[in-house]
C-alpha cells in the first residue's frame, strides 16, 4: 500500500518543546512512519500508510497532547480517494489476470471443441474444480462480500447477482464433479460448468476494472480545477519577502508576483502591472493588461510583468473556490430525466431474481431434456446478463463530463435542472446595456468643417468638457487621451443646464451641446441636418462644437456594442432560437442596436422592474425563455426566466441569481452552454435508451425467448461480457461529450 | 407433470413471493434526528435507511462508510445538490438545512443502493 504525505494546521503550539510533544505523539500512532512539526507555521507533515491511519487518528494523536488539529476533511478525502483508487485497480488487475487465465485453461479443457487440443489432466474434473474454487472465492469474495451485507440490509444489487450467478455455476459443477454416478442416475450427463463460472467472474472484473478507470475520467474536471491552484504565495510581510503556503494567507497580505508565477489568491494591484492569462480560471483566450487598480483571480497566469497586489479573498472565497464549489454542486445534482431510472432501478434487482427463479421453473417443468442443464444455465444467464448499473451510470456521468466541460469553457451551470432545461430553449431575451453592449459610451464619430481637423474638433471638445462630469464628457476625454492630445486650459466654463456647455479655449468663445445651444447661439446647422439625423437613427447621440459664429464640428457618442455580440446571436439564429432584446432606453437607440444586430423583437423603454413582467409575457406565449442579463440587476428577470444566463464576473450575487454563469463575458459562450445542454441530454437519452433497451431485449432473450422460434439461447458466458461491456459503454459514451 | 416438477414448481413460486416480501416487502424504519447530528453507517446499504430531520435547522449527518465496495464509494444527495467520497472507515459530515419539507431520496454514485430523509 502506498504511504501518503499530509500537512495540516495545528493551534496552541508555543514553544519549541510543543514540536517534539507532537511529532512524538503522531509517531506513536501505528501506521505513521514519519511526522515533522514546524512552529514557525504551526503545522505538522505526516507520512502514514491510509489503510491503518485514519484523519481520526492524526486528530487525536494531536488532541491527546493537548493541541488542536485543523485537517481539511476535502483535502483528507481527495488524498484517500487516489490512495484507495490506486489500490482498487491493483487489486482488480491481478484478480482480473488470475481469474481469465484460470477460467481460460478451464475453457481449454472443457469447450466441445478446444478440448480436443487440450491436455487430459486439463479435461480432469477434480484439476477443474481446483482451478476454478481460488476464482470463485477470491477473485469473486468482492462479489459475496457486497451480496451478504447488501442481504443484511434486505437490498440486493448487481452484485447479488453475480454472487447467484457464479454460485449457481459453481456449486452444480461442483455437485457433479462429487457426486457423478448421482448425476448420471437420473438422466444427466455429469459436465461441470466451471468455465462459466471463472470465466463470468474474469469477464465482470475486467468490465469493473475498465469501468473504475473510465469512470475517474467523469471527475476530470474538479480535478483540473483544484491542480490549477498555486501552492505558495510571495508575501511582503515587515518589508521581508517570504515563501508561504497558500493557506497561510490572509486578507490584507501584499503579494509578489514575478513573471510566469500562478497569481496565488484574488487581490487588487498596488504595484507595477502585467499581462495576465486569466484563460484558465474564465476560458477568456487572450491576455488581459492589468496596472494598479485592476482586480487579479488567484489561479490564474502572469505573462510578463513583476508586480505586488493586495488580497481581498482567500481560501473558500476566491473566485476558483467558488467555481469549484459550484460545480461540484452542480455534478452533485440530480436531472429530472433521471427519475425514471430512480423508480426502475429501486425494484431492478429484486425482480431480475425473481425472472430467473422463474425462468429455471419455467425450462424445468416445460423446457426439453437435460432439462436440469437448460434450465440452470438459462437462470444463470438471466442473473448474469441483467445490468443496473448501466441505468445507474446513464444520467450522472453525462452530467458530470457535460458540467466539467462547461467550467473548463468558463461557462458554470448551477445544476443538472438548468442543463436539462437549456436544452429546450426557443426564444433568449438579451439585456442591451451591458450585456450586448459595453454599457459605457464611446466616441464613434468625428466630423470637422473648415479648417479644422478630426483631432483638433476632438481636443477643443475634451478640453472643455474636462470639467464636466456628465457620461458623454467622459467618452469624449478619455477618446483624447488615447489620441495623446495635449488639451488647452480652458476659462469661464459654464455649464447651461438642458443645453450642454460653453467656455474660451485659447480667447475664443467655444459652445458643444445640442441642437437647443445651438439654437439659442445662433449657430446655423441646417446644412448638417442630414448628417445628424442618419447618426440618430443609428442610435448615436450628437454633440455640436461651435464658436460663437459658426459650427466646427460634430461629435457623436454612442454605447458600443460588444466584440463578441453578432458572432453570439448568429450562432444562436443557426440553432434555431429566436432572439429579442430588453432594454431601458428610448425605442430610437433600442432599434438602431438590434438593427445593427440583426435582432427583430425588441422591447425598449422597459423599467429594471418590468423585464421580469415581459419574460412572463413571452413565456405566456408558450414559449422557453432563457434571460441573459447582468445577474445583478437583471435578478429579477433572471430568476423568472427558465433558464437565467448571467455574464457574469464571478460574484456570488451573479452566481445566486443564474442558472448559468458565463465568466468568460462571450456572448458566442450562450449558444455554447445551449449546444452543451444539448449534446448533454443527447448524451443521456443515448445512454438511457442503451441501458433500458439493453435490459429489456436482453433478458428475454436470455430467459429463452428466442429458443421456441429459432432454437437460440444465450451462453452465460457472453451473457458476461454482455454485461460487462453495457457499463463500460455508459461510462465511454459520456466521456465521448468531451470531444463532441 | 411428474412429482420433480411439481416440486420445483411449488418451490418456484415460494422463492418468488420470498423474494419479493424479502426485498420489496421491508418497512422503513423511521430514525428521528434529535440532537442535530446523526450517524449513518454504509455497509451493504445505509443505517438507518430512512432519517427524519427537522426543516429550515442545520443537521449534521455523518456517513462512515465499513463497507469496500466501491459501488457504496459515493452518497449523493441530488435534492441537496450533494456528491460525496466516502473514504474508507472515515466520517464524512454532510450538514443540511432543508428549507422545505418532504421526502428526499439519496443514494450511492451507482444508484443501487437507496436511502430517504424526511423534513418535518
Amino acid at each position: 500500500m502506498p504511504q501518503i504525505k499530509k500537512s495540516f494546521s495545528i493551534k496552541g503550539m508555543h514553544c519549541a518543546s510543543c514540536v517534539t510533544i507532537l511529532e512524538r505523539s503522531l509517531k506513536k500512532v501505528d501506521g505513521v512512519a514519519q511526522a515533522t512539526v514546524n512552529l514557525a507555521t504551526e503545522k505538522a507533515t505526516v507520512t502514514y500508510d491510509p489503510q491503518k491511519v485514519t484523519h481520526q487518528h492524526l486528530s487525536s494523536a494531536v488532541s491527546n497532547v493537548g493541541y488542536e488539529a485543523s485537517i481539511s476533511d476535502e483535502m483528507i478525502h481527495e488524498a484517500d480517494e487516489q490512495a484507495e483508487k490506486q489500490k482498487e485497480l491493483k487489486d482488480l488487475k491481478i484478480k482480473v489476470i488470475l481469474s481469465l487465465v484460470l477460467g481460460g485453461l478451464i475453457l481449454w479443457g472443457s469447450f466441445p471443441v478446444l478440448m480436443q487440443t487440450a491436455p487430459t489432466s486439463l479435461q480432469n474434473f477434480w484439476l477443474q474444480l481446483l482451478l476454478a474454487t481460488p476464482v470463485q472465492f477470491w477473485a469473486g469474495y468482492g462479489f459475496y462480500r457486497a451480496a451478504i451485507s447488501a442481504l443484511r440490509h434486505r437490498t440486493a444489487n448487481m452484485d447479488t447477482l453475480v454472487a447467484l450467478g457464479t454460485s449457481v455455476a459453481y456449486g452444480y459443477s461442483t455437485f457433479v464433479t462429487l457426486f457423478p454416478q448421482l448425476v448420471a442416475s437420473i438422466g444427466i450427463s455429469p459436465m461441470p460448468y466451471f468455465d462459466t463460472s471463472a470465466i463470468i467472474i474474469g469477464l465482470i472484473l475486467l468490465g469493473r476494472y475498465f469501468e473504475a478507470r473510465a469512470k475517474a475520467g467523469t471527475s476530470e474536471a474538479i480535478k483540473k480545477l483544484i491542480g490549477m491552484q498555486a501552492k505558495t504565495a510571495c508575501v511582503i510581510r515587515g518589508g521581508k519577502e517570504t515563501d508561504i503556503s497558500i493557506s497561510e494567507v490572509v486578507i490584507g497580505d501584499v503579494i509578489r508576483v514575478r513573471p510566469g508565477e500562478k497569481i496565488p489568491v484574488d487581490g487588487v494591484i498596488v504595484e507595477g502591472e502585467s499581462s495576465i492569462d486569466e484563460s484558465m480560471v474564465t476560458g477568456e483566450s487572450i491576455p488581459a493588461d492589468k496596472t494598479k487598480g485592476d482586480t487579479v483571480v488567484g489561479a490564474t497566469m502572469n505573462k510578463t510583468g513583476s508586480f505586488t497586489f493586495k488580497a481581498t479573498k482567500v481560501g473558500q472565497e476566491t473566485m476558483l473556490a467558488q467555481i469549484i464549489k459550484l460545480v461540484q454542486e452542480a455534478q452533485g445534482s440530480k436531472a429530472p430525466i433521471q427519475r425514471l431510472a430512480d423508480l426502475v432501478s429501486s425494484y431492478f434487482v429484486p425482480i431480475v431474481i425473481m425472472l430467473a427463479v422463474g425462468t429455471f421453473v419455467v425450462w424445468y417443468v416445460f423446457g426439453p431434456t437435460p432439462v436440469l442443464t437448460f434450465a440452470l444455465l438459462n437462470t444463470v444467464a438471466v442473473l448474469i446478463i441483467a445490468c443496473p448499473c448501466a441505468m445507474g451510470l446513464a444520467t450522472p456521468t453525462a452530467i458530470m463530463v457535460g458540467t466539467g466541460k462547461g467550467a473548463e469553457h468558463g461557462i458554470l451551470i448551477k445544476d443538472a435542472e438548468s442543463l436539462e432545461t437549456a436544452h429546450k430553449i426557443n426564444t433568449i431575451i438579451f439585456d442591451k446595456t451591458g450585456t450586448l453592449t459595453n454599457g459605457k459610451p464611446e466616441v464613434t464619430d468625428i466630423i470637422p468643417f473648415g479648417s479644422y481637423s478630426k483631432d483638433e474638433v476632438l481636443k477643443i471638445a475634451a478640453s472643455i468638457e474636462k470639467g464636466s462630469e456628465h457620461s458623454l464628457a467622459e467618452a469624449i476625454v478619455k477618446a483624447s487621451e488615447v489620441k495623446n492630445l495635449s488639451l488647452s486650459r480652458i476659462e469661464k466654463f459654464q455649464a447651461i443646464v438642458g443645453h450642454g456647455v460653453e467656455g474660451v479655449v485659447d480667447g475664443q468663445k467655444i459652445i458643444f451641446g445640442n441642437r437647443r445651444l445651438m439654437d439659442r447661439e445662433g449657430v446655423d446647422i441646417k446644412a448638417v441636418g442630414n448628417q445628424i439625423a442618419t447618426m440618430e437613427s443609428e442610435g448615436k447621440t450628437v454633440m455640436m462644437l461651435g464658436t460663437s459664429k459658426q459650427l466646427i464640428g460634430l461629435i457623436a457618442v454612442a454605447d458600443t456594442i460588444k466584440e463578441s455580440a453578432k458572432a453570439g446571436l448568429a450562432e444562436l439564429q443557426k440553432l434555431g432560437i429566436e432572439v429579442a432584446m430588453i432594454t431601458g432606453d428610448n425605442e430610437r437607440t433600442a432599434n438602431a442596436i438590434a438593427k445593427q444586430l440583426g435582432i427583430s423583437r425588441v422591447f425598449a423603454e422597459v423599467l429594471p422592474d418590468q423585464k421580469e413582467a415581459e419574460v412572463r409575457k413571452i413565456q405566456a406565449e408558450g414559449k422557453k425563455v432563457a434571460m441573459v442579463g447582468d445577474g445583478i440587476n437583471d435578478a429579477p428577470a433572471l430568476a423568472a426566466s427558465d433558464v437565467g444566463i448571467a455574464m457574469g464576473t464571478g460574484t456570488d450575487v451573479a452566481i445566486e441569481a443564474a442558472d448559468i454563469t458565463l465568466i468568460n463575458k462571450d456572448l458566442k459562450s450562450v449558444a455554447t452552454a445551449i449546444a452543451l445542454s444539448k449534446k448533454t441530454m443527447r448524451t443521456i437519452k443515448m445512454n438511457l435508451v442503451w441501458a433500458f433497451g439493453y435490459n429489456i431485449i436482453l433478458i428475454p432473450v436470455a430467459m429463452g425467448a428466442l429458443y421456441p422460434f429459432f432454437h437460440i439461447l444465450l451462453n452465460p458466458i457472453f451473457a458476461s461480457v454482455a454485461m460487462a461491456t453495457s457499463s463500460i459503454s455508459v461510462v465511454t459514451n459520456s466521456l465521448l461529450l468531451k470531444r463532441r | 407433470m411428474t412429482p420433480d416438477k411439481i416440486i420445483v414448481t411449488i418451490v418456484g413460486l415460494a422463492g418468488i413471493a420470498f423474494t419479493y416480501w424479502f426485498f420489496l416487502g421491508k418497512r422503513e424504519k423511521e430514525v428521528a434526528v434529535s440532537d442535530s447530528s446523526v450517524d449513518i453507517i454504509v455497509e451493504g446499504g445505509y443505517s438507518p435507511e430512512t432519517i427524519s430531520i427537522p426543516k429550515e435547522k442545520t443537521t449534521k449527518v455523518n456517513f462512515i462508510r465499513k463497507d469496500p465496495t466501491s459501488c457504496l464509494e459515493e452518497v449523493v444527495l441530488g435534492d441537496f445538490k450533494i456528491r460525496k467520497y466516502l473514504p474508507l472507515n472515515q466520517k464524512v459530515t454532510v450538514e443540511l438545512t432543508p428549507q422545505q419539507t418532504g421526502e428526499f431520496t439519496y443514494s450511492c454514485g451507482m444508484n443501487m443502493y437507496h436511502g430517504k430523509i424526511i423534513v418535518k
